[in-house]
């Protein structure tokens, strides 16, 4: 009714809109939602792939990968309390061959079905993986093949066994195998059949076994998701009518499209407009997850970092609770690549803080001094996903650093440029001749933890080893984690592995992200848990 | 006549081609891999080569160059490398809403810059004229992008009167004549007409008092004509002037304004540029370069057959 009181309105006013005289008596415009949209503002730029797979990094699983389709293994996401760990979804349980640890067996959930009502089975899985992995395969996708392949490295073969049970082969024992699935979505062979086979097609008729199911795509402007009445999980029933996802690259967009009541959710807002958001009367939240922001070193010949006091002086020199300051208080102070209280930090002897005394003992007892700095080039990024305030955060620390005798030099480049250098290593021309790299990540799992940056196979271009790390003693603990399937025992293995890489001071560990959010006051029911990606559905709008 | 028009049609072929080769080049000799926008830097070797090969991004630049002149030819720019759309649908879809965009702009600020510009004319060197010209000179230099978030934070944030953000309610595709769409245009419809109002403002005034001072004015007055009928005369020779001075600012508005359109997260070209830009999506920034230089091409075109037959000297030149 509101709505078409404004329209007359406009009516009567259309003559003199051309001079923009009658804004104040137009302008009272007031949205009657008759049922619960959530709007969120996403970082992302168009609304990421739909058809399963996402692309656009972890924004794109959080917000049309896990909402519109479920993994094998799901992220537990109930709980602000812990770091997330894994749920049974799409499979009811899993486990390791007796005989043979490369051989995987998944007994897959009965009784789940597609959004377009077809079932969920043994077959659905194996189409789903052809889709991925056989070129030769009618449904084969390149680009969500591009999109996930990288992030199963161990997958090697798969094979129907029952209607409800399938079998994976990996390339070696691989016991942090059941992480690296729950990048793994499953879309309804039905519906892609119905679809004559046309992926791009199915991108805007998704179909999935998620809580939540596509409506409406609208590339680059605005996808909606609805919830799944017939969900599996029926303590995950959607609590809103509609999310309502809009890309808003833009931070300042973000903002004041929040505080127009334009949306009721922001991803990432601009730290410097958190206390004007606060102070009308936004929510933020925030909560730390495995993200760190460090800088990673080379250890080329010539590189200064390849002296273990210079490594230790840097992690003594950073004032990170200036930093913090510095930030609003959004970030948590990083002693490690895993926060302390996390079963992989360890014990480590060496305690990092901000001793900038000690670094300049440290640095005189290795031949530095004022007259003779320790001069350190870094490749750092002007912006990017997970990369904080980038040019803020890097100039503190050069600040800090120049205290204690160390010159720090950037080579600024955009973000879409540092990320491809990560796996070309700290050789590449591309790298600049420069001695370390400020490339943020997330550690849900040991391999992305650990293996990808520190064993000596991951090397470029194999995987992250960017700065060439060559230790047997890193190889041989990760070796033998990765092989051991008995949780606490890989648990003491991976802590004896940080515990000896804080204590080599391997890298210079900075802060961790607490991914802030802002949202309406009207947005309730939201459990920030640790992780990269969220749950939507125990949201609600408070009338 | 027609061998004129036939010869300025065939003109624009190799035109077209410098201006495809252009984009194809300047597009390439930037930094940046097209395979980063398609492939998560985490895959392997193998699958990145998979996916050069489905893009077609392995083969020798001259031959994708070729393929990509050919496929255009036929109205298929090809696929986004970063959401592997068609970039045909995409490009057009966008140059709809800036289109939408000029226009918006173009009739705010053409109305504004022809008032005021009248107004400071007729009334040279009083408090009106030197305030007009004043708003002239602001709107010629003030920065776009400043100028949105300024209206921004006085209209959306502070009053809530009016969006932020976005096309619509619902998105560009449901644009219709409603005020529920209408307020979303306001904003950056404003910010973009500031400076088409500064120029043709400053334009129409010099013009006004140019011809304010010719002596056939003064003959007319002399004749006892209404001034009414005075100022009709004014605006038959200021008209001209006025309206090559538009046709130019609106072909720049047709081009789209990368921070307008990026403030206001308005669906257009420039954000889509904006964005093919940060993503690498090289079929996109070459596709959307493409069909705006064309529509530059075509516009020239346009104006060079409308002057010939409006000037026959023109073709015998």
């Amino acid at each position: 009714m509101v709505y078409k009181k404004t329209a007359q309105t406009w009516h009567w006013a259309a003559p003199v809109a051309a001079l923009s005289l009658g804004l104040a008596a137009l302008a009272s415009t007031t949205t009657v939602q008759a049922e619960q949209t959530l709007r969120i503002a996403m970082t992302a730029s168009d609304i990421p792939l739909t058809t399963g797979q996402p692309d656009s990094g972890f924004e794109g699983y959080r917000f049309v990968g896990y909402t519109i389709y479920d993994a094998l293994i799901n992220w537990d996401m109930s709980s602000a309390d812990e770091v997330s760990g894994l749920t049974p979804g799409l499979a009811e349980s899993w486990e390791v061959d007796e005989d043979d640890q490369q051989v995987w067996h998944f007994h897959l959930r009965e009784g789940v079905t597609f959004h377009d009502g077809s079932d969920w089975n043994a077959d659905a899985a194996i189409w789903n993986l052809d889709k991925v992995y056989d070129e030769d395969s009618p449904q084969f996708d390149a680009r969500q093949a591009g999109n996930v392949r990288g992030r199963i490295p161990s997958m090697d073969g798969y094979e129907k066994v029952d209607d409800y049970t399938i079998s994976f082969t990996t390339s070696e024992p691989d016991a942090w195998f059941p992480y690296q699935l729950t990048f793994l979505l499953f879309s309804s062979p039905a519906q892609w059949e119905a679809l004559d086979g046309d992926w791009d097609e199915f991108a805007r008729q998704p179909s999935g076994t998620g809580p939540f199911k596509l409506t409406r795509l609208v590339p680059r402007e605005r996808a909606v998701l609805e919830p799944f009445a017939d969900y599996w999980d029926a303590d995950r029933v959607p609590q809103v009518d509609r999310v309502e996802l809009l890309p808003m690259p833009e931070s300042s967009s973000r903002t004041s499209a929040l505080l127009s009541d334009q949306v009721d959710w922001i991803e990432s807002p601009a730290a410097d407009a958190i206390a004007r958001m606060e102070s009308q009367g936004m929510t933020i939240t925030s909560n730390p997850y495995p993200h760190t922001w460090p800088y990673q070193f080379s250890m080329l010949e010539g590189s200064p970092w390849r002296d273990i006091n210079v490594r230790k002086a840097a992690n003594l020199a950073v004032d990170r609770e200036g930093l913090e300051t510095l930030l609003g208080g959004l970030m948590v102070p990083a002693v490690g690549t895993v926060n302390p209280d996390h079963p992989w930090f360890g014990e480590p002897e060496f305690e990092i803080s901000y001793d900038p005394d000690e670094a300049r003992r440290l640095l005189a007892e290795s031949g530095y001094g004022p007259d003779n700095p320790v001069e350190i080039k870094v490749l750092i990024s002007t912006s990017g996903s997970g990369q904080m305030q980038p040019l803020a955060m890097n100039e503190y620390i050069q600040q800090t650093f120049s205290e204690v005798g160390i010159e720090l030099e950037f080579e600024v480049m955009d973000w879409e440029s540092l990320f491809p250098n990560w796996r070309r290593g700290a050789d590449h021309e591309t790298s600049l001749d420069a001695h370390a790299t400020n490339i943020t990540f997330g550690w849900l799992d040991p391999f992305a933890a650990f293996y990808r940056f520190m064993h000596s196979s991951m090397a470029p271009p194999n995987g992250f080893n960017w700065g060439y790390m060559d230790d047997p003693e890193y190889d041989r603990l990760l070796d033998e984690a990765k092989v051991t399937f008995d949780q606490e025992a890989q648990d003491a293995l991976l802590a004896e592995f940080h515990a000896r890489m804080v204590d080599d001071a391997a890298w210079l560990w900075v802060a961790h992200d607490v991914g802030p959010r802002a949202m309406n006051p009207r947005v309730q029911g939201f459990v920030q848990a640790q992780n990269w990606f969220q749950d939507l559905t125990p949201v609600y709008i408070e009338e | 006549m027609p061998i004129y028009f036939l010869k300025r049609v065939l003109y624009v072929i190799p035109i077209a081609l410098a201006v495809s080769f252009f984009c194809f080049s300047l597009v390439h000799l930037s930094p940046g891999d097209p395979m980063d926008a398609v492939v998560s830097p985490d895959a392997p070797s193998e699958v990145v080569a998979m996916v050069q090969r489905a893009y077609g991004f392995d083969r020798p630049l001259p031959e994708q160059y070729g393929r990509w002149v050919l496929r255009a030819v036929q109205g298929d720019l090809g696929l986004s490398a970063a959401n592997g759309r068609a970039v045909t649908a995409e490009v057009f879809s966008a140059l709809k809403n800036t289109l939408l965009l000029a226009f918006a702009a173009s009739l705010i600020g053409f109305t504004l810059g022809c008032v005021f510009g009248t107004l400071a004319g007729y009334f040279q060197g009083s408090l009106l004229d030197r305030l007009v010209t004043g708003i002239a000179v602001g709107g010629v230099s003030v920065p776009h992008y400043w100028l949105g978030m300024l209206l921004v934070i006085i209209f959306s944030v502070e009053l809530n009167w009016l969006p932020s953000s976005g096309a619509g309610p619902g998105s560009s595709s449901d644009w219709n004549v409603e005020w529920a769409y209408l307020r979303h245009l306001i904003l950056p419809a404003v910010t973009l007409s500031v400076i088409p109002m500064g120029v043709v403002t400053r334009t129409v005034r010099a013009m006004v008092a140019d011809i304010l001072a010719h002596e056939f004015v003064e003959a007319l007055r002399a004749k006892g004509l209404a001034e009414r009928q005075v100022f009709r005369h004014v605006v038959k020779n200021v008209a001209p002037t006025a309206l090559a001075v538009m046709g130019l600012q609106l072909g720049y508005l047709l081009g789209g304004s990368i921070l307008v359109e990026t403030v206001f997260s308005w669906p257009g070209t420039g954000l889509l540029l904006n964005n093919a830009i940060f993503q690498r999506d090289l079929p996109i920034l070459q596709g959307t370069i493409l069909v705006l230089a064309l529509f530059f091409v075509m516009l020239n075109l346009i104006v060079d057959l409308a002057q010939a037959r409006l000037d026959p000297r023109i073709q015998r030149g």
